[in-house]
């Protein structure tokens, strides 16, 4: 990414101007927000989010805070770096079990996103956990992805309840509903339920999520994306949002120099946090998410 | 657009506009520029001009490049790359029936030997397509010698176009970089190389020029084919890299069927972009 500068790059730099001064004046403040913003938006945060959170930082940068600070530059740095936390959600949030087994997990998001590879990542970290989690091939529709999470689950070393083919046969909300039953008679005390990817913009396909999600009534829905989206992550956030509601979200594909500024968008827009970060394609790349490292790794402080 | 006269409101929403459809901050600010420019010389005051205006000069700057895709060797052997997930194997298999309505006979190369059902996936879509496959002869196979052995069908068949399908792959992966190098040159060993398509998903931010000069340096990409654009996102970031790159878009997919996929046409894209 060298060729036109990361956030971090551009931050630092930034701060370097403000580093050999003394006070910060109107001007200088109005410099910092708009390099903030630029590289804020190279970064791919949605536009609105980076009004938003430019907002914020200007007024607090005008603020005593930093009048008063004996190194004005330095608490500029601090409000960004709080401000940026305070969005991505804080303290890390930990998966919800069900009191009363199974734990249902559904799993939702824009094709390709990284939904099975996630599936076969959680049950193999739940395994090791000494749970005995179930993944359910609910994605009827793409092309062998019913063989796609039955070879996942044979690397997480978990069962998965698959019942049709797919590929455009069977109806995914019925297998969804059936899996329940299954896994409270076979006592597996996680359900992973996996989807096909769908649009924002595809009403019947987020009413089936809708449905998927009302006959498995889950403890967690965890909404995929993928690192790389740009602008669109707003309004597909809010897609899936409106269309299902989800009670987290994991971040994919971190493994790459995509600088996830729709970690930003979502968790912004959205008010869910941030669980998961995936981070390979193989079963073991995967972490909880640390709001903090996250701020940290886009500021490079 | 909506207001009567061009005035400050106009340009922020121009930008903002541009911003939101993923032209990032630099194009961002050539394409306002440009157009301050134009209005000045030509003394309008209408903002519908100002959205004509923006609408010819997207048009003008995408059809720059020659965007037809060259098959005339026999066989045409196409190579298609991309990061995880962005919609290679679907490509293909849209493309192998796209090129046999047009009477071509396709074999398909599954050289994604790496990800779980790769392999039954594409094989899938050639039935579909009613295309021939080669798959790999054991898991894990050297994808070099699934391209090679599916040329060699191609040759020993007579059919017209190779199409090959390679694992997913972020650009930043050095070693998975280096591998497509490796397929790329056990190819021409045998046959040149007609076309190399880079798929890219609609739905990337800026990181989608990182990954064009990544797989341009690596596999020496000759087209643009760039998927998912039936869903909200506006695909802005392409304008940058093809100006950064010069390589053209040659392939647009829309949706997740066998017949969705078309050619490139800059107007109808253009009018998709900037309403
Ligand atoms: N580099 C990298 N690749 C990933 C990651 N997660 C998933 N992938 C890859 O991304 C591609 C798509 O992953 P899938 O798990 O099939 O995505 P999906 O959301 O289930 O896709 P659909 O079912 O088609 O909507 C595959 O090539 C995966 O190996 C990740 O964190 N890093
Ligand atoms: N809506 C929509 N979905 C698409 C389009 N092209 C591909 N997809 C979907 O995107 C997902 C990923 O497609 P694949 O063809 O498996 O992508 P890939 O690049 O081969 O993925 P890997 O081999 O895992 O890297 C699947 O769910 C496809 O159905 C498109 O133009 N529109
Ligand atoms: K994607
Ligand atoms: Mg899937
Ligand atoms: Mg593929």
């Amino acid at each position: 990414m060298a060729t036109f500068g990361n956030l971090s790059d551009r931050l630092a730099e930034t701060f370097k101007n403000l580093r050999t001064k003394g006070k910060l004046s109107p001007a200088d403040v109005d410099a910092t927000v708009r390099e903030i913003r630029r590289a804020l938006l190279d970064a791919d945060v949605a536009l609105e989010v980076v009004k938003d959170f430019t907002g914020k930082v200007r007024e607090r940068a005008l603020g005593d805070e930093v009048n008063k600070a004996l190194n004005p530059a330095q608490q500029v740095v601090q409000i960004v770096n709080e401000e940026l936390v305070a969005i991505l959600g804080g303290e890390a949030r930990r998966i919800q079990f069900a009191k009363k087994p199974p734990t249902v997990i559904m799993l939702a998001g824009l094709q390709g996103a990284g939904k099975t590879t996630l599936a076969g990542k959680l049950a193999k970290w739940l395994a090791k956990d000494n749970h005995t989690p179930l993944l359910v091939a609910a994605d009827l529709q793409r092309p062998n992805a019913v063989n796609q999470l039955q070879v996942v689950a044979g690397q997480a070393g978990v069962a998965v309840f698959a019942p049709e083919p797919g590929n455009g046969t069977g109806n995914p909300v019925k297998v969804a509903k059936d899996s329940i039953k299954f896994a409270i008679d076979k006592q597996y005390d996680v359900v992973i339920v996996d989807t096909a990817g769908r649009l924002g913009v595809d009403a019947d396909m987020m009413k089936q999520a809708s449905d998927i999600r009302k006959a498995v009534d889950p403890d967690e829905v965890l909404f995929v994306i993928d690192a790389m989206i740009g602008q669109d992550a707003v309004a597909t956030a809010k897609a899936f949002q409106d269309g299902v509601d989800f009670t987290g979200v994991v971040l994919t594909k971190l493994d790459g120099d995509a600088r996830g500024g729709a970690a930003l968008s979502v968790a912004s827009v959205t008010g869910r946090p941030i669980i998961f970060a995936s981070t390979g394609e193989s079963l073991d790349d995967f972490e909880p998410f640390y709001p903090d490292r996250m701020a940290s790794r886009i500021l490079d402080l | 657009f909506t207001k009567p006269t061009i005035d400050a409101n106009t340009w922020e929403d121009l930008e903002d506009a541009l911003l939101k459809a993923d032209f990032g901050p630099d194009v961002t600010d050539s394409v306002v520029t440009d157009l301050r420019a134009k209005v000045d010389r030509f003394k309008t005051t209408d903002p519908k001009d100002l959205q004509r205006m923006l609408r010819e000069t997207m048009e003008e700057r995408l059809s720059r490049l020659d965007t037809t895709l060259h098959l005339s060797e026999r066989p045409a052997i196409v190579l298609v790359v991309g990061v995880n997930g962005v919609g290679k194997t679907t490509t293909i298999g849209k493309f192998a029936k796209f090129l046999a309505t047009y009477g071509r006979t396709v074999v398909i190369g599954a050289a994604d030997t790496f990800r779980a059902a790769a392999v039954e996936q594409v094989a899938t879509w050639a039935e579909r397509a009613g295309a021939a496959i080669v798959r790999p002869q054991h898991e894990g196979q050297d994808p070099a010698s699934v391209a090679f052995q599916t040329i060699e069908y191609a040759k020993l068949h007579g059919t017209e176009i190779v199409v090959i399908d390679t694992a997913g792959r972020l650009q930043t992966k050095g070693g998975l970089m280096d591998e497509l190098g490796k397929i790329r040159r056990v190819i021409e060993k045998q046959a040149p190389v007609a076309e190399v398509l880079l798929v890219l998903d609609a739905t990337t931010g800026q990181n989608g020029l990182a990954q064009a000069e990544a797989f341009i340096q690596h596999a020496g990409v000759t087209g643009l084919v760039l998927t998912k654009l039936d869903g909200s996102a506006k695909a802005g970031f392409v304008l940058a890299v093809q100006e950064k790159t010069g390589i053209p878009i040659k392939l647009i997919g829309q949706g997740e069927g066998i017949n969705d996929l078309t050619g490139f046409t800059p107007h109808v894209f253009a009018q998709n972009l900037v309403g």
